[in-house]
């Protein structure tokens, strides 16, 4: 179908968007629009007005610092899959991109349209809770942070008031050496994944784990740090017990039904794309020593 | 409703026109400019039936408003070669016999050519990981996945 008709802005700087999301009534922002046009084109949602963000020069950029690396919203996925920087920094992010969309959609779609979008599978938001990730968001009311924590408030919805836009998202670097593994099953390349699950794991000089993160998405309507498993692992020495007992915990998530998969498989699959992520994460932690 | 004039290039010739901020940049080449190389199939992202380059990347004409253009290079399946004088890619979908109804392929061969620009070299993989964006009903994919790696092959012998 052809999108509804719409009054279209395109504000050339920060301050014209604050102006214009000021002034507006139903209005909505334009990204990459590899989610937003689809569904203008279904006519599931019909703004009065599109606020086009393309066209603000700074929103996009890729900067690291000792702690922290800095994502501008409007980068685009291919322009983080590309980024040398964050290959090195965090290397699973590289590994997940290939599973965000093609080839096709990667060169307009950005990490803060998928992070405001907030589809369940969606790979962006599930690694930005596994780097403890924090949204920078501004409005006419003036900006604030939102902590990952309280970004995701349900089904599609995020954490964004009416009048908000998403600046930029801040993740917490892991050392150099941290192991990794991102898995997740679709039934098609590029399909977004009924379940999958990163893991980052760093070791201690004496063989145990020093710290852990899991995280596991499409499985619940947002995707879910598995803090029990981290806890458990944190101090241990690595084992298959250790392994099974995270996989199970993945596999007790309240997990969603729909007309292609039932819950019981979408938690078969959460247990095994967890053990699949942890296992990798494992191994070049230890190649990494 | 808000029409807007816009100007970009389009296969390297400059393009003017007042576009309605609705439509979508598969229609505005196809109705406004006449170019119908470039087909519509979905609508929605799915099918890659639409895909064209735009400064220099491959996107899916159905998801970008034609304003969104506006200063923009556009190349489409057009820009590629004629039927006298084939590029390397579309002849190897020839020998390859790489389409049957010819639906997708103009996408096929947008997406193909945007992976060739990056990638002199592509795997049989890679060249099957792009394609994942790109549906075809007729063809069962080998010939298309083959006639990429053949023309990346004249390419490099060319070029
Ligand atoms: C065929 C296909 C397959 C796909 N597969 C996957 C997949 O496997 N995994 C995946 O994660 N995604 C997938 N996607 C979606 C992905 O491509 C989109 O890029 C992403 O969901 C949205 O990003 P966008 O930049 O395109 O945002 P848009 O579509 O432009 O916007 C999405 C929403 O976010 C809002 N928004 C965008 N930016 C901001 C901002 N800075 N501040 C406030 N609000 C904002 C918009 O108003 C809109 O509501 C797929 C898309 C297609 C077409
Ligand atoms: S028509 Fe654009 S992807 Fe199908
Ligand atoms: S050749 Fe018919 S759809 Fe591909």
């Amino acid at each position: 179908m052809k999108a509804p008709p719409f009054a279209y802005h395109d504000p050339r700087s920060r301050d014209d968007l604050i102006g214009l999301l000021a002034e507006l009534e139903n209005a909505k922002l334009l990204a990459g629009g590899q989610s937003l046009v689809p569904m203008l084109n279904f006519r599931v949602v019909a703004p009065d007005h599109l606020i086009d963000i393309n066209r603000i020069p700074d929103l996009a950029g890729i900067r690291l610092s000792a702690d922290d690396v800095v994502l501008g919203a409007m980068t685009r996925q291919c322009d983080l899959q590309a980024s040398a920087d964050l290959a090195a920094s965090a290397p699973i992010i590289r590994e997940a991109l290939a599973h965000v969309g093609h080839f096709q959609t990667r060169s307009r779609g950005t990490i803060g349209g998928s992070c405001c979008h907030l589809d369940p599978a969606a790979e962006l938001p599930a690694l930005c809770a596994l780097f403890d990730a924090e949204f920078d968001v501004a409005g006419p009311n003036g900006a604030r942070v939102v902590k990952v924590g309280d970004w995701f408030k349900g089904y599609l919805e995020s954490a964004l008031e009416e009048r908000e836009y998403l600046q930029s998202i801040r993740l917490r670097r892991w050392p150099a050496g941290h192991g990794y593994g991102f898995s997740e099953y679709a039934r098609r390349r590029g399909d977004f994944a009924i379940a999958g699950a990163g893991a980052l794991l760093e070791f201690a000089k004496d063989a145990r784990i020093r710290r852990a993160a899991i995280v596991v998405f499409g499985v619940e309507p947002a995707p879910v740090r598995l803090a029990e498993a981290e806890q458990m692992l944190v101090g241990q020495t690595f084992s298959e017990t250790l392994l099974a007992e995270a996989a199970a915990q993945a596999s007790a998530l309240d997990a969603m039904a729909d007309v292609h998969v039932s819950a019981a498989y979408r938690r078969r699959l959460a247990g095994v794309v967890t053990r699949r992520a942890l296992t990798e994460a494992v191994r070049l932690a230890r190649e990494a020593v | 409703m808000s029409a807007r004039k816009i100007s970009l290039t389009v296969n390297g010739q400059a393009v003017e026109a007042e576009v309605e901020a609705r439509v979508n940049l598969a229609d505005f080449v196809r109705q406004a400019i006449g170019l119908t190389g470039t087909h519509v199939g979905c609508e929605h992202g799915v099918c890659g039936a639409c895909t064209i380059i735009v400064d220099g990347r491959p996107a899916r004409a159905c998801l970008m408003l034609a304003v969104q253009a506006d200063g923009a290079e556009v190349e489409t399946v057009e820009s590629l070669g004629t039927p006298e004088a084939l590029s390397e890619l579309q002849q190897a979908f020839r020998d390859r016999h790489a389409l049957q109804c010819g639906f997708c392929t103009p996408g096929m061969l947008m997406t193909i050519e945007a992976l060739l620009r990056v990638e002199a070299s592509p795997t049989r993989e890679q060249v099957r990981d792009v394609l994942s964006g790109n549906l075809c009903r007729c063809t069962g994919y080998q010939a298309i996945v083959d006639a990429a790696l053949d023309a990346a092959k004249a390419r490099r012998g060319t070029r």
